[in-house]
C-alpha cells in the first residue's frame, strides 16, 4: 500500500480555515520558517480511504480474539467512547478554574475513591500517565520516604523476580536504584531462601507482580511481606494482572504499600495501537505525603485540585493526568459495580479452561491452577520437529486470532503466554484451542506450513534485522511511488 | 467449563490465596449501573463543567482550543485502530505501523529532524525523556532549564531528575525572554539545555542564538515547540537544535480537561540509539513487499531491562495518529494558515485592547498584558459575563498577579475580540475606547 505523502498531489487540501480579514502579523527576520514543510495535501475523500485502508490492514479486539498475554486485552465497551465526547469533558480546558469543572473534579474523586477500595489502600494519585510511569512515580515515592526518614542513602536497593516485566528493572534504573535479583522456585514462587539472603538494611522494597507473569499467585506472599517489613523495607506491586483478583483478594491486606493500576489493562481503556494507558498509583497512609501534586480533594459538597503539599514528590505529567482514560475507566467499573468479582472470576476461569485443554499438546513448565492467564511452552515441539513458539505465533494469524505474547516471561523457553480475559465467548475459547491443537497436529506432520505462516495476512515476516539495519524511519520523499 | 478444569466450583481455582487474605464481602464501589443509567450519571457530571462552547474563551498556556476536525474522530474511532495493542506482531499491525511511520515522517518534517519515536506521553514527560537521551548521550549530568519553558514540563524534570542522577539549573528570564550570553554560561559542562519557542509568554525568543550558545557548550540543545507554530516560524533542525519535542494537543487533540494527548520527540541521527520509547521503521518481506516494524529495539526494556533508553511500553499511538489525521486535513498551506490567522487575531487584540505589555517584544498567538488590577479578580467578573479572558500568569511566575496570558485560534473571530474589550472594560480594565 502506498504511503500518504505519495498519495499527496500539489494544490490538493481537505481542510478550510476561517479568515478573520484581518492584516497578517509580523514575524522577525530570521525566524520565519524558510521551507514548507512536506504535509500530505489532498482531498478528505483521499484521506478517509488512506485511513480506512490502514484499518483493514490492521488486527484489534474489535476484529476479533486477542490473547496476548499481560496485556488484558479486553472488549472495550461502545458506550465508553460515547461518554468521553460529551462536550463538558471532551471539549474542557485544564485551565478552567475548579468551580466550573465541578463534574470532572467529582468524577476523578469518585475514581480515586473507587480505586483505593479496589486494592484496600489509602489513597490514590491518577495523574501518572501509563503503567510504567506509574512505576516510576511509585519508586520516586518510596526514595521521598526514606529520604524523609533519613534512610535514604542507606536503602539504595529494590529486589525484583526474575519474572518480573522488563519495564520495572528499567523503572528501577530510572529511579536511581541499584537492582537485585531474586530467583523462582520450581513452583514459580520466589525462592524464599534466595530471598532472605538479599533482603537486610539496604533494601527499599520489592518489586512484583502477583499473580506473576507466569500467571500464578504468589503462595508465599505473607511470608514475603514479613521479610521486607521486619527489615523495614516497602512492597511495590505492579497492578498489571489485578484482573485476576479484583473483589477477590486485595493488594493491600497482601501487605503492599504502593502499586500502579494499568486503567488501560483492567478496566478498559482501548489501547490504541501501543496508547494510551493511565498508571495511577495507591499508597498506605505512610506514603501518602508524597503524592504528586495536584490531589483531587473533597470539601463539602466540592471538589478542587490541591497544589499545596509540602512533601510531595513534584508533578509527574501535565495537569491532572490523562482525564478522557479517567472518563472510560469508570464507566467501565460502575457497569460491573460489586460485580467485579465475577468479572476477575469470568478471567480465571476462561484461562484455566483453556489451560486444561491445551496442556497436553504443549509443555507447562509449572503445573498449577493458573489465575487470569498461563505461560506454556513450545519447547516440545522444538525439540522433535523444529517448530518454534514464533511459528505458532504466526500460524495462530492463519486461523483468524492474533497470537500470544511469545518468549516472555524469560524465565520460560519459547514461551506461549495466554490471557483469554472476561469478556470471550466459550465458543471463541474452543475454536482458538482447536487452532492451537490443529497446529501442533502440523508440527508433526508439515512444518513447512508452519514455516511459512502467516499465509494469509498483508504481509509475512519482515525482515527486522534490515530495519534495523538501514534505519529508514521516515519517509524521505526520493523513492517512487511502489 | 468447571468439568473440563476437573474442579466443582470457581472457589476452588482460587485456592492458591491464602484464606486470610480473601476478601469477605462484596466491593463498595456503588451499585451496577445499565448502559442509559451510566450515560445519564455522566450526562449530569459533565454538564457542571464550563466548556470552551458555553464561554467565549481566551484560555492557552499550553492547551489550544484550535477547531478538530470530524476526520480525527474518524480515525480514532475505528475499531483495528482504537482496539489494537503496540504492533509486537507486524504481519498483525501494518496498519498501525505505517500510520506511526507516516506520523514520524510528519514530525521530522516540521521540526526539521531525523527521527521521531511513535510519541511520549505529553509535553512535560518529553522534557524529562530528553535529559535521560543526554545524560546517555553527552555522559554529562547538569540540566539547564530555561525559565520560559512551560512551567509544568519544568516540574516534571525537577521530578524525575534526581532519579537520573541529574542536577537542574535554571536560567532566569530577563524581560520575558533568556540572554543567550547567560545561557551559555550556564550551559558550561550541561548534558542538555531546553527552550521553547514561542516560549510560555507567547514570545518569540532568539532561539538560533539560544541553539547556538547550547552547542558551544557542549550541550544538547533541545527545542520545545508547538506543532501548530512550525506553518509560520523556522524548523528548529534548521536553526541547530539537537532535538525538537513538545505537546501535540494543539495539533488534532481535543482539550479533554488535560488529557489523554501526545508529546512528540524527534532527533538528529546521531542520537537516534539513546531516543526513548518505539520508534517504526520500514523493511520488506520474505516475498520483498514493502512492510513496517518496530525497529532499533535494542534500545527498549523488554530487551536491555535495566540498561534500557527508558522503560516506555505504552505510548500515545492513538493520540498521535489524530494529530497525523489534522495534519494531512491541514496540509502545509492550511498548517500556515492557522498559524498566520491566529497570529493576525493576537496582533489586532493587543491593538485594540491597548493594555500595557508586560513583556515589549514580538508574540505568536498569545501574550500577556497587565491589567492593572488582580487578574483573578478580572477573571471572575469577566467569567460573570460569559467571558474567560486568559490565563492568571501570577500563578506560575511572581511579581506578574496583575498579569493576563491571552491566547488566540482560528476558532476566534474579530467580533470576539470586541466583546473581550467590552467585558474587560466592565470588569474595570482601562482598554481603549
Amino acid at each position: 500500500m502506498k504511503l500518504i505523502y505519495e498519495k499527496s498531489k500539489p494544490g490538493r487540501r481537505a481542510s478550510a480555515v476561517p479568515d478573520p480579514g484581518l492584516p497578517a502579523g509580523d514575524v522577525p527576520e530570521g525566524l520565519r520558517r524558510s521551507a514548507p514543510p512536506r504535509l500530505p495535501e489532498m482531498a478528505e475523500p483521499e484521506l478517509v480511504r488512506h485511513i480506512t485502508e490502514l484499518s483493514t490492514r490492521n488486527f484489534g479486539i474489535d476484529t476479533g480474539f486477542y490473547p496476548l498475554g499481560s496485556c488484558t486485552m479486553k472488549y472495550n465497551p461502545r458506550v465508553n467512547e460515547r461518554v468521553v465526547g460529551l462536550p463538558g469533558f471532551r471539549d474542557l480546558h485544564p485551565h478552567q478554574r475548579d468551580e466550573d469543572a465541578q463534574g470532572a473534579l467529582e468524577l476523578m474523586w469518585r475514581l480515586q475513591e473507587i480505586l483505593a477500595e479496589v486494592v484496600g489502600l489509602h489513597a490514590v494519585t491518577l495523574q501518572p500517565a501509563a503503567g510504567s510511569q506509574g512505576e516510576l512515580t511509585g519508586l520516586t515515592l518510596i526514595r521521598a520516604y526514606f529520604e524523609d526518614r533519613g534512610e535514604g542513602d542507606q536503602r539504595r536497593e529494590i529486589v525484583i523476580p526474575d519474572t518480573a516485566h522488563g519495564t520495572n528493572p528499567a523503572s528501577v534504573a530510572m529511579a536511581g536504584y541499584n537492582l537485585v535479583r531474586v530467583k523462582v522456585d520450581d513452583r514459580g514462587n520466589i525462592d524464599l531462601d534466595d530471598l532472605r539472603a538479599k533482603v537486610g538494611p539496604q533494601t527499599a522494597g520489592l518489586m512484583i507482580t502477583n499473580p506473576s507473569t507466569l500467571g500464578l499467585f504468589e503462595e508465599s506472599i505473607e511470608e514475603i511481606q514479613k521479610i521486607f517489613h521486619s527489615a523495614g523495607a516497602l512492597l511495590y506491586y505492579d497492578g498489571a494482572n489485578l484482573n485476576a483478583v479484583c473483589g477477590i483478594s486485595r493488594p493491600g491486606d497482601m501487605g503492599f504499600d504502593v502499586l500502579h493500576f494499568n486503567l488501560h489493562k483492567t478496566f478498559s481503556q482501548p489501547h490504541g495501537g501501543g496508547g494510551p494507558g493511565a498508571g495511577s498509583v495507591a499508597v498506605r497512609d505512610i506514603l501518602e505525603p508524597f503524592l504528586p501534586t495536584p490531589v483531587v480533594v473533597r470539601e463539602g459538597d466540592s471538589y478542587r485540585l490541591d497544589h499545596d503539599r509540602p512533601k510531595s514528590i513534584g508533578r509527574v505529567r501535565g495537569f491532572a493526568g490523562p482525564f478522557g482514560v479517567f472518563v472510560r475507566a469508570y464507566a467501565f467499573i460502575r457497569m460491573w459495580g460489586p460485580g467485579l468479582r465475577e468479572m476477575s472470576e469470568t478471567a480465571v476461569l476462561n484461562a484455566n479452561y483453556m489451560l486444561a485443554r491445551l496442556r497436553d499438546a504443549y509443555e507447562l513448565p509449572y503445573d498449577r491452577t493458573c489465575m487470569h492467564e498461563f505461560v506454556l511452552s513450545a519447547r516440545n515441539l522444538k525439540r522433535e520437529h523444529g517448530v518454534t513458539a514464533l511459528d505458532v505465533a504466526k500460524r495462530l494469524m492463519d486461523h483468524g486470532f492474533h497470537p500470544p505474547t511469545v518468549y516472555f516471561p524469560l524465565v520460560v523457553p519459547e514461551a506461549l503466554m495466554i490471557e483469554p480475559t472476561e469478556t470471550e465467548a466459550k465458543e471463541t475459547l474452543d475454536a482458538f484451542c482447536d487452532a492451537m491443537l490443529s497446529i501442533a497436529k502440523e508440527a508433526e506432520t508439515d512444518q513447512q506450513v508452519l514455516k511459512d505462516a502467516p499465509h494469509s495476512r498483508p504481509v509475512s515476516r519482515p525482515d527486522e534485522a534490515q530495519a534495523a539495519k538501514r534505519m529508514h524511519v521516515r519517509h524521505t520523499f526520493e523513492e517512487a511511488p511502489a | 467449563m468447571l468439568k473440563a478444569i476437573g474442579v466443582s466450583s470457581i472457589e476452588e481455582l482460587f485456592a492458591d490465596i491464602p484464606q486470610g487474605l480473601r476478601l469477605d464481602r462484596p466491593l463498595d464501589v456503588g451499585p451496577a449501573l445499565t448502559e442509559s443509567e451510566l450515560v445519564a450519571h455522566l450526562s449530569e457530571l459533565a454538564s457542571r463543567n464550563v466548556h470552551v462552547d458555553r464561554e467565549l474563551s481566551f484560555l492557552g498556556a499550553g492547551m489550544y482550543d484550535h477547531y478538530v476536525p470530524a476526520v480525527v474522530d474518524m480515525l480514532m474511532q475505528r475499531g483495528e485502530l482504537l482496539t489494537a495493542y503496540t504492533p509486537y506482531q507486524p504481519e498483525m499491525s501494518q496498519g498501525v505501523l505505517q500510520a506511526i511511520f507516516e506520523y514520524q515522517t510528519a514530525i521530522c518534517e516540521l521540526t526539521g529532524m531525523d527521527v521521531s519515536n511513535a510519541s511520549g506521553y505529553d509535553g512535560t514527560t518529553v522534557a524529562a525523556d530528553a535529559c535521560y537521551v543526554a545524560k546517555l548521550a553527552t555522559r554529562r549530568q547538569k540540566v539547564v532549564l530555561a525559565e520560559t519553558l512551560n512551567p509544568q514540563a519544568r516540574q516534571v524534570v525537577r521530578t524525575f531528575a534526581p532519579g537520573f542522577g541529574m542536577e537542574v539549573v535554571e536560567v532566569a528570564q530577563k524581560d520575558g525572554v533568556i540572554d543567550p550570553d547567560e545561557l551559555a554560561a550556564a550551559a558550561d559542562g550541561a548534558a542538555l539545555v531546553i527552550f521553547q519557542q514561542p516560549n510560555f509568554f507567547g514570545i518569540l525568543e532568539d532561539a538560533p542564538a539560544l541553539a547556538a550558545a547550547a552547542n558551544g557548550a557542549g550541550a544538547l540543545a533541545v527545542a520545545h515547540v508547538d506543532l501548530m507554530s512550525l506553518g509560520v516560524l523556522e524548523a528548529p533542525g534548521v536553526y541547530g537544535a539537537d532535538m525538537a519535542i513538545g505537546e501535540g494537543q494543539s495539533a488534532g487533540n481535543h482539550l479533554s480537561y488535560g488529557g489523554p494527548h501526545y508529546g512528540f520527540l524527534a532527533s538528529k541521527t546521531d542520537l537516534a540509539r539513546q531516543l526513548p520509547g518505539r520508534i517504526v521503521g520500514e523493511t520488506v518481506d520474505r516475498q520483498g513487499q514493502r512492510a513496517f516494524v518496530l525497529t532499533l529495539q535494542t534500545r527498549e526494556q523488554h530487551i536491555r531491562r535495566e540498561k534500557a533508553t527508558s522503560n516506555i511500553t505504552s505510548n500515545q499511538t492513538l493520540l498521535a495518529l489524530g494529530g497525523l489525521a489534522y495534519l494531512s486535513w491541514l496540509g502545509p498551506q492550511g498548517l500556515a494558515e492557522v498559524g498566520e490567522r491566529s497570529l493576525a487575531l493576537a496582533e489586532h487584540a493587543k491593538k485594540r485592547l491597548g493594555l500595557p505589555p508586560a513583556f515589549d517584544r514580538p508574540t505568536f498567538r498569545e501574550f500577556v498584558v497587565r491589567t492593572g488590577r488582580p487578574a483573578s479578580e478580572v477573571i471572575d467578573e469577566a467569567k460573570r459575563r460569559g467571558v474567560h479572558p486568559g490565563y492568571p500568569i501570577g500563578r506560575d511566575y511572581p511579581g506578574l498577579d496583575d498579569a493576563l496570558m491571552i491566547a488566540f485560534t482560528e476558532k476566534r473571530t474579530a467580533d470576539d475580540i470586541e466583546r473581550l474589550a467590552d467585558v474587560l472594560a466592565g470588569a474595570g480594565v482601562e482598554v481603549h475606547a
